[in-house]
């Protein structure tokens, strides 16, 4: 049967549909984030007429409701920066919580990754049977849910007296195996022939990983850590059960807290926290997705 | 046998011993530093937490074998998290990995302004979930933006976190959250498929949907299967969205995996939490083996 349409037309048009839904998926995907950064100018005021509703009972009962709609808005009265202003010269509340994520996040990234490093060279130099076994219970951990690892991190920090305090939190974070699963991956692909050559020349092992092995490493380390820092920065679970003060919550906990009182002043909250998370996308998003490109496939 | 210097040759294979046994020691002690993090803030624990998983009390340490596992599984609570996240994760991981695929197709097909749509997918990803809970809550609220817009339908409105809409609700959020990542991976491994068997299938006159089922999917089914065991793990991940959004004892449909263990960490029931944990690191080693199985099965005839 011949076609009403011509061949050409027909592809085109599949071709404009498909890009109509994507551009409307692509729209949906920005939304929330493009929401939260436009509500942040408004003015406190603007924000509580707007969400009022949402405030006095998010703690009580459907039938308290005041019959008042919430107003979710894309632009802004007026644009202001009084709850910026608020956030970052007149609270140190939320400064403070935001510095106890970066000492938290900072430290968890730049060690996992230096010290993946190092065990993916091993893991990826030495083979042997025994060497895989252990690369492959590194697997299995690193997709072990926290359900999971919780209760072991909990316990280990109660015997080594630092329960409540940030290491619960930052000694298992250096030790996860997320990093070390794929800097291996990426070090197993690097040829034998270079290190081989390096150790005729006279070149020590250790002189190996630092002059060789680490530069060519270098964009896949970054890429990963990224990934870790975003994973890091984001995370809820591990402070609610690791750190007994509340001084200590980082802000992405902290930030359930004011949701449910201070509406004026979250959503700027909400874009001080992301900020450095988005500011990493806008110059890393290669980066990322490189990363998330090493970790596709279980196999080594 | 020519003569061979016996005493030399043993001396060389001495030194050769030697060296290698100091080569195999270096080979180790890169990997030693990672080794003993990973022994005591993983295994060791968790050690521990399979002994507590059979005794009654830590400190008088009766063993009652299956006891605990027994009476967690005559929990309520526990068995209405598992429940509830089993429901929302057999609704949300296919729904993850089809959507993915299908983002990841159209954005290797012939679309214009393919860049920008992909930094728009990825987005989420990077964006803090703390920072956006913000807007899920007015939109999901009862009188909040979706009910709005179903009034406008003449639909009655609902409240979505507090109802068994909730599993909706999470769907969104997870899969805002996930679908970028998934759909990398899904694109670096359509960029993996031979162009060549694709071009000879078209040649024989083989239609797009031929193509795409016994070709282009059986390339991608290592990919499908570790987006799936991902999207699983993702979504035990659940917890972190719901907490922000409504707390430690959300509406019911909403008690996942992870409000039973946070809650049974307030009243520290060392029991409860690790046979918890134990039965749930069983569940999850048995479901990567059977799916690393599955993979073993379908994807050897395209492993390289």
């Amino acid at each position: 049967m011949k076609h009403f349409l011509s061949r050409r037309f027909r592809e085109g048009l599949a071709t404009t549909l498909l890009f109509l839904l994507a551009l409307v998926a692509a729209i949906l995907f920005i939304m929330p984030t493009v929401l939260t950064i436009t509500n942040s100018f408004m003015t406190e005021k603007e924000i509580t007429a707007n969400y009022g509703a949402m405030i006095d009972n998010a703690t009580q009962d459907k039938k308290t409701y005041i019959a008042e709609d919430l107003n979710l808005k894309f632009i802004p009265d007026r644009v202001s920066l009084q709850q910026f202003a608020t956030v970052l010269f007149k609270s140190p509340d939320y400064l403070l919580k935001f510095w106890n994520s970066v000492i938290l996040v900072v430290p968890i990234t730049v060690f996992q990754i230096l010290l993946a490093a190092v065990t993916a060279y091993g893991f990826s130099r030495y083979r042997g049977r025994l060497r895989e076994i252990i690369f492959f219970s590194y697997i299995i951990l690193m997709l072990m849910p926290y359900q999971v690892t919780l209760v072991p991190n909990y316990l280990v920090s109660d015997w080594l007296g630092i329960l409540g305090t940030r290491w619960a939190i930052v000694l298992p974070g250096i030790f996860s195996p997320f990093s070390v699963y794929l800097l291996t991956k990426v070090m197993r692909r690097i040829p034998k022939a270079y290190y081989e050559a390096a150790r005729l020349d006279g070149a020590s092992e250790l002189q190996v990983f630092l002059q060789i092995c680490l530069p060519l490493c270098r964009s896949a380390m970054l890429s990963v850590g990224l990934l870790v820092f975003i994973d890091y920065w984001n995370m809820v679970e591990q402070p609610l059960i690791l750190l007994g003060d509340e001084d200590q919550y980082p802000l992405s906990v902290f930030l359930s807290q004011i949701n449910t009182g201070d509406v004026g002043l979250a959503f700027a909250v909400a874009v001080v926290y992301m900020i450095p998370a988005l500011l990493l996308f806008l110059y890393g998003e290669e980066y990322l997705v490189e990363g998330i490109t090493y970790s596709g496939g279980v196999k080594g | 046998m020519k003569g061979r210097d016996p005493i030399l040759q043993t001396q060389v294979t001495k030194a050769h011993r030697k060296r290698m046994l100091r080569e195999q020691a270096a080979g180790w002690g890169w990997l030693l530093p990672s080794l003993i993090g990973v022994m005591v803030f993983f295994i060791l624990p968790f050690c521990v937490v399979i002994y507590y998983s059979v005794l009654d009390n830590p400190i008088f340490a009766h063993f009652v074998g299956l006891q605990n596992f027994t009476a967690l599984f005559r929990n309520t609570a526990f068995l209405r998290a598992v429940k509830n996240t089993a429901i929302f994760s057999v609704i949300s991981v296919p729904l993850s990995v089809v959507l993915s695929l299908w983002m990841a197709f159209a954005l290797n097909s012939k679309i214009p302004g393919k860049s920008w749509l992909r930094s728009c997918f990825l987005c989420p990803l990077m964006v803090p979930i703390a920072s956006v809970v913000l807007v899920w809550q007015v939109i999901f609220h009862y009188h909040g933006t979706l009910n709005q817009v179903t009034a406008l339908f003449g639909l009655e409105p609902v409240d979505w976190i507090k109802s068994n809409w909730s599993y909706l609700v999470l769907t969104v959020m997870f899969l805002w959250k996930t679908l970028g990542y998934n759909m990398i991976l899904f694109m670096s491994a359509i960029a993996g498929i031979p162009r060549d068997i694709i071009e000879v299938a078209e040649l024989e006159g083989a239609g797009g949907w031929y193509t795409f089922l016994h070709i282009k999917l059986r390339y991608l089914s290592p990919t499908i299967l570790f987006v799936t065991i991902l999207s699983i793990i993702s979504s035990f991940k659940m917890f972190r969205e719901v907490y922000l959004l409504s707390g430690d004892y959300p509406y019911q449909s909403m008690y996942l995996l992870q409000h039973f263990m946070n809650n049974t960490f307030n009243s520290l029931d060392y029991q409860k939490l690790s046979s918890a944990a134990v039965l749930l690191a069983v569940f999850m080693v048995i479901l990567i083996g059977i799916l690393f199985l599955i993979e073993r099965r379908f994807g050897e005839d395209v492993e390289e």
